[in-house]
Parts: structure tokens; sequence; C-alpha cells
């Protein structure tokens, strides 16, 4: 008899429970409004007037189409803070970007504030956001050419060096022979920086083009080799057992045992590899190749134009994170048996 | 128990075993270990046999030599009259540990076999046959770390059974697992032993399983493994842990083990 009565009660409670779920699901699928985005929106359309109203100290142009964006965004997040109720999932995504929204909007009021309208830091090596966005607006055919063609360095740099590296790591893994080769070149020759490579590269290959392909693969080689080496080495020895004895043969046993067991420590690799053979193409445009990020933040630098390096660091930045992000995503897809089991 | 229909249904008929003085021994810091020590063996086609013996006495080494994994040193393996000399899906071995893919779902698990073979177009309907038969019916697309640990043994045990064999090779597989958990696996081995007629080795340290299980039990000595007796369990399945017959013989293998007090 007690225990129906537990019975019951609890019964009770979950019924309870699951209704005050549903009305902060509820609350939550349809807010009335996104308080983040609303202050975020406030302090953007601040930042508009702080631009827009005091003279400027130093004079660079732009500085309307500057306050006119601001202004812009600030509306924007104003009426997707007031509007939450309709705005989907495109909102539930923005939400959890509002307090960075408004710290962003808060730095920039701070950084016009110190350079174009009191002029605290000193002038050439500080550049203020106007001055930024008049590269962006004047020089932007010859930033996004840099931009293409760092990417295109890069991508077939880093194709070639991670397949390349993919290949050898499970040759070593799996071969003795091929172990006894290779390995102790590798030890010798990998850990050395790819950019050491930098004069007998560009003596040489044909071209500097080729040659700072050539050491972009090298730089992406190096860990996706000794990643997955390691990866395929570590493979549970009665992974092999149980598939011999249900008939595999070797290619079974590479293809479908151990490059699956491995492709985790493939991963780590891969990120590796990204990091490195984008540190080493930005030093080969600075010295071989005359174009890229690199050459720009190079030329920008010889001609004291620190406005225009300082916006060719900041299309890097995005430019890598982007790509990072973009290898997280297809690591999250091939490597979803993982979900629960490893975190990062 | 045994119907003419489910037998057909899942394999001929089980393997006949000759093992003639096979010793076996591993290099250890240079010297030579000795395993297996002379052991010869004979099993009838559809025998359910329990090898028993301290753990590490060298059991599984005279499994991975039926499952064509290893080679004796001295001596000889005879499946069906002819020699063991390497792995063959007719020959299935299920370890201690399920060793699952974890990359692959349950159902991905279970067609190994038959994609190893590329056999899966023309026997995939066995795979849906043999999750059902393990009882798993309803988990084909899980990951194997969202299984329990009987769960996964008996994927590993579907995975054996998909390729059809007439030789079923079990390491302890019911060792890990928790006392309920294989009891109830206990008994299902039995019946899908019965319902598929092929021959069963079962390595176990657990007397009380062996006698349980098996028709004949073998009794091992500690390292290197030589065989000291022989016990006939001659019971009608299912058996009960407190028949006075099993009673007796768990009381003998145990003398036998050396722990009669």
């Amino acid at each position: 008899m007690s225990a129906s009565g537990v019975a019951l009660r609890s019964r009770g409670d979950a019924a309870r429970d699951a209704s005050g779920d549903l009305a902060t699901a509820r609350g939550a699928a349809r807010p009335g409004l996104w308080l983040g985005g609303l202050a975020a929106g406030l302090v953007w359309l601040a930042a508009a007037a702080v631009i827009a109203l005091p003279e400027d100290r130093i004079e660079v142009g732009r500085t309307q189409e500057l306050a006119l964006l601001a202004a812009l965004l600030g509306g924007l997040l104003l009426l997707a803070g007031l509007a939450a109720a309709w705005s989907g999932r495109a909102g539930e995504r923005l939400r959890p970007l509002g307090p960075w929204l408004a710290v962003l909007g808060l730095g920039l009021i701070g950084w016009e504030l110190l350079t174009a309208k009191f002029a605290l830091l000193p002038l050439p090596f500080f550049a203020s956001p106007q001055g930024l966005l008049e590269v962006y607006l004047e020089d932007w055919p010859r930033l996004g050419e840099s931009v293409l063609r760092s990417l295109w360095l890069l991508a077939t740099g880093y194709a070639l060096g991670a397949a390349a590296g993919f290949v050898a790591g499970v040759a070593l893994g799996w071969s003795r022979a091929i172990g006894y080769w290779v390995h102790p070149v590798l030890r010798l020759i990998g850990p050395l920086p790819a950019t050491a490579w930098l004069p007998v590269a560009f003596f040489v290959f044909p071209s500097s083009g080729s040659a700072s392909t050539f050491l972009v693969a090298l730089a992406a080689w190096f860990p996706v080799t000794v990643l997955t080496w390691s990866g395929v080495a570590g493979v549970n020895k009665a992974y092999y057992d149980i598939a011999r004895t249900l008939g595999a043969s070797q290619a079974f046993l590479v293809l479908k045992v151990a490059v699956p067991a491995a492709l985790p420590q493939v991963f780590v690799g891969l990120f590796m590899g990204l990091g490195a053979s984008f540190s080493v193409l930005v030093v080969a445009e600075m010295l071989g190749v005359k174009a890229g990020l690199g050459w720009y933040l190079q030329w920008a630098q010889g001609w004291a134009a620190y406005g225009n390096m300082y916006a060719a660091l900041i299309v890097m930045a995005l430019m890598c994170s982007g790509l990072t992000t973009l290898l997280f995503k297809s690591r999250d897809r091939l490597l979803a048996w993982q979900k629960g089991t490893v975190r990062w | 128990m045994v119907g003419a229909t489910s037998r057909q249904e899942l394999s001929a008929a089980g393997m006949a075993l000759e093992i003639e003085g096979a010793s076996q021994a591993f290099q250890l810091e240079g010297r030579p270990l000795p395993v297996l020590d002379d052991v010869s063996l004979t099993v009838r086609p559809g025998e359910f046999v329990a090898l028993l013996g301290p753990s590490g006495c060298g059991k599984s080494t005279l499994l991975r030599l039926l499952a064509g994994l290893d080679a004796p040193v001295a001596g000889r393996v005879l499946g069906d009259g002819a020699p063991i000399t390497a792995p063959d899906p007719s020959r299935v071995l299920v370890f201690q540990d399920p060793t699952l893919y974890p990359w692959r779902t349950v159902r991905a698990n279970v067609a190994l076999g038959l994609e190893a073979r590329g056999l899966l177009r023309s026997h995939g309907h066995r795979i849906q046959e043999a999750i059902d038969l393990v009882g798993l019916t309803g988990f084909e697309t899980a990951y194997p770390h969202q299984l329990s640990g009987g769960m996964s043994q008996r994927v590993a045990l579907a995975r054996a059974l998909v390729n059809d064999p007439r030789l079923l090779l079990l390491d302890e597989p019911l060792g890990k697992l928790d006392s309920l958990t294989r009891l109830s696996m206990q008994a299902e081995l039995v019946r899908l032993w019965q319902r598929s007629g092929l021959t069963a080795l079962l390595v176990t340290h657990d007397v009380e399983e062996a006698l349980v299980l098996a028709q004949r039990v073998i009794v091992f000595s500690p390292r290197p493994a030589r065989i000291t007796a022989e016990l006939v369990v001659d019971r009608p399945y299912p058996r009960h842990r407190d028949d006075p017959h099993l009673v007796a013989l768990r009381r003998e293998a145990l003398g036998l083990l050396g722990l009669a007090d």
C-alpha cells in the first residue's frame, strides 16, 4: 500500500515536472524579447554616435561610412531583439552571441576614442577603425587577390601534404620493412621547421610557386604522418584477429580496420598540420612568392601602411579560423560514433 | 528440443576436431616459455566441450591454434581431417572482450564477416536473423558505446554466427559479465548450440559454468597446460546447478584443480 502511495506521488511529481518543462520549453521557443540583442543594439548605436558626432582629431576619410555601418548593425540588433518571438531558428542561433556582440561594440567605442578621437596611440603604428574601413573599401582588389592566392597555395599544399602523410603513416604503421627505412628519416628530418628548407626549396624547384607548395605540404606532412602512424600502430590487435577469423583479406584489414580505428588520431594530425602549414605559408609568401597575404603583410610594412597590415591580419585570422571550423565539422561528421566517448 | 527445421536454418553440421600431440611455446625475454605440452584431444561433430583450468594455463592458446591464428611448434591440429593452417570463417572465435568495432553500428559489426568475404549482397538477410537470434532486435543502429556488457557480448556472438560457422570457439565469453547476465547468457548459449548443431569449445575457469554447459569437461594442469582428467557430464539440458550429479562432479573437478577442502 505504501508502495502504491509512493508510485502515485512520484507519478504526480512527474506530471508536474513535465508541465513545468513544457512551460519553460514554450518560454524558450517563443520569447517576447531578446534582451542581449537589445543591449548589443544600443551599444552599437552608441558606437555610431561616438564615431559620427565628435570631430576626428586625426583626419581619415570614411568616418561617416563607419558610423553608418555601426548604426545599421545596431538597428538590426534592436530589431532582432524586439522581434525575437518571430525570428525562428535563425534567432535561436543568434541568441548566445548577444554578450559578445555587445562587448565588440564596446571595444569599437574604446578603439575609436583612443585613435581617431583623442589620438592617444602613436600614429603610424596604430590604425583607427575608419582607417581599416578605408583599406577594405579602397584596396579590396589587391587584398582579395592576396586572399585567393593564399587560399590556393594553402589548399594545394595542405591537400598534397595531408594525403602523402596519411599514406606514409598507414604504410609505416602497417609494414615493418617500410618502417625500417622511413622511420629514421622521419626522426631526423621531420622535426626541422619547414621554413628552414626555404633556400633549398627555392633553389631546387623551378618556380617559387612550386617551392612554396612543397614547403606548405612538408609542414602538413610531418604531423599527419606521425599521428596516422601512431594511430595505426596503436590499433587493438584483437580487432585484426577478429577480422582474420572472419575471412578478411589484407586490404580489408588496412582499409576497414586499421584506417577507421586510427581516424581519431589522423584528425589530430590534420589539425596540427593545418596550423603548421599556415605559418609556413605566410613565411614562404613573405620571402619568395610575390603574392598572397604574407606578401601583402610584407608590402604594407614596407610602406609603413599599418592600417593595411591590420586589415590583412584580420582577414588572415578569419580565414584560419574558418578553415579550422571546416575541419571540425568534417571530423564531427566522420567520427559521429565517438560522440559521448571522447570529448575535445 | 532440437527441431529439424531450425537446424537447417543455421548450419549444416558441426566440425570434427583432432588435436594430436600439440605443443606451443612463446619466446619471453629470449627464453622459450612452454604453454601447451603434448595435448591430444578428439571432439565429435556437434559436441559441446569445455576446457577447464586455472587462469593463464594456456587454454586460450589451444583455441588460437584451432582458429588458425597461430601454428603449433609440435604436433598437428586437424579440422574434419584437414590440417588447420589459416583462419577460416567456418571456425569463429568469441573473445572475453566483445572487441566490437566502435566505429560501426550493431548491424555493421554483425555484417563484418559477410562484408570481408564479399557476401553482403547474397547473404545480407542473415544479418537481421543473427541479430534477432541473440535478442537484439531494435538495437541495429546503436553504437557499441551505447550498449551494456551483456548486449555487447551478444553482438559479438551474432557477429560470429552470421558466418554460418561449424565450429564455435568461446574464450571465456562470459568472464566479464555480472552474475545475473551470466546466468541468462549461459542458458542462451545452450539453446543456440542445440538449435544450430555446431561444435562448441568453451574455455573457462568457472567449474560450474563448464558443468552446466558442456557434455564433456577437459581439465588442464597449470602452465604448461597438460590434460589431467576428463569428466563426462551425462545430464539432459536444461541443467540445474543443484542437480546432485553436478554437485558431485563439481567436487571432483575442484579436487582435480587442487582446490578441494
